[in-house]
């Protein structure tokens, strides 16, 4: 399992209130998801137009997270860099909580896998010099 | 009997106005928060022109998330 299906399983596992959740890049490709990827790019789309379209009302700095608020549900998007995350949530969530678990998931999916260790190369043998012929 | 009248009245202009409060409120729960790195919050009601377009990204999403 790659660090960022690993992420996102930690996350559904650690988040009650979270039922789906889609790690995708600055351009709404797709890295990893809880749901199938046909449906995984759709939610990717959406909520980066979402993001960019929201971008633009007020606020001097830029947009880095959001809660949508539906009668169907609520819609999050978090940015972190060129990597982000949006994850849908019944309806009424704890904002603050579901926040927090995808900020995790986004550090967690962002960490380098830790290279395995190297195998101990073998001492290279000491070679004495050989010695100078007193003889000659 | 007009009494009748008067109660079934009663009843159906509370229920009349029970389901515009519960439709209102079901209405207002909808909103969009927007975070600013600056630490700005910027929130829109569903009823904002600025928020209609976007919340069609947002059911959008949700729809495609819960399908």
């Amino acid at each position: 399992m790659t660090e960022p299906h690993a992420a996102l399983a930690e996350l559904t596992e650690i988040s009650t209130q979270i039922e789906a959740a889609v790690l995708f890049d600055a351009d709404g490709k797709v890295v990893a998801a809880t749901i199938p990827e046909a449906r995984a790019a759709q939610v990717a789309t959406s909520a980066k137009a979402l993001l960019e379209r929201a971008g633009q009302i007020g606020g001097e700095g830029e947009l880095t997270q959001l809660e949508a608020s539906t009668a169907e549900g609520s819609l999050f998007v978090v940015r972190d860099g060129s990597t982000l995350i949006a994850a849908s949530t019944s309806a009424e969530p704890t904002a603050g909580l579901v926040f927090y678990d995808l900020k995790s998931a986004l550090r967690a999916a962002a960490k380098p896998k830790p290279k395995p260790k190297a195998a101990a190369k073998p001492k290279p043998k000491r070679t004495t010099p050989p010695k100078p012929n007193a003889s000659s | 009997m007009r009494a009748r009248k008067l109660i079934a009245l009663g009843f159906a202009a509370g229920s009349l106005l029970g389901i515009g409060l519960y439709a209102r409120r079901g209405k207002a729960s909808e909103r969009l928060d927007l975070y600013f790195a600056d630490g700005s919050l910027v929130s829109l009601h569903s009823d904002s022109p600025e928020a209609a377009p976007l919340l069609v990204h947002a059911r959008d999403a949700l729809r495609a998330a819960a399908t």
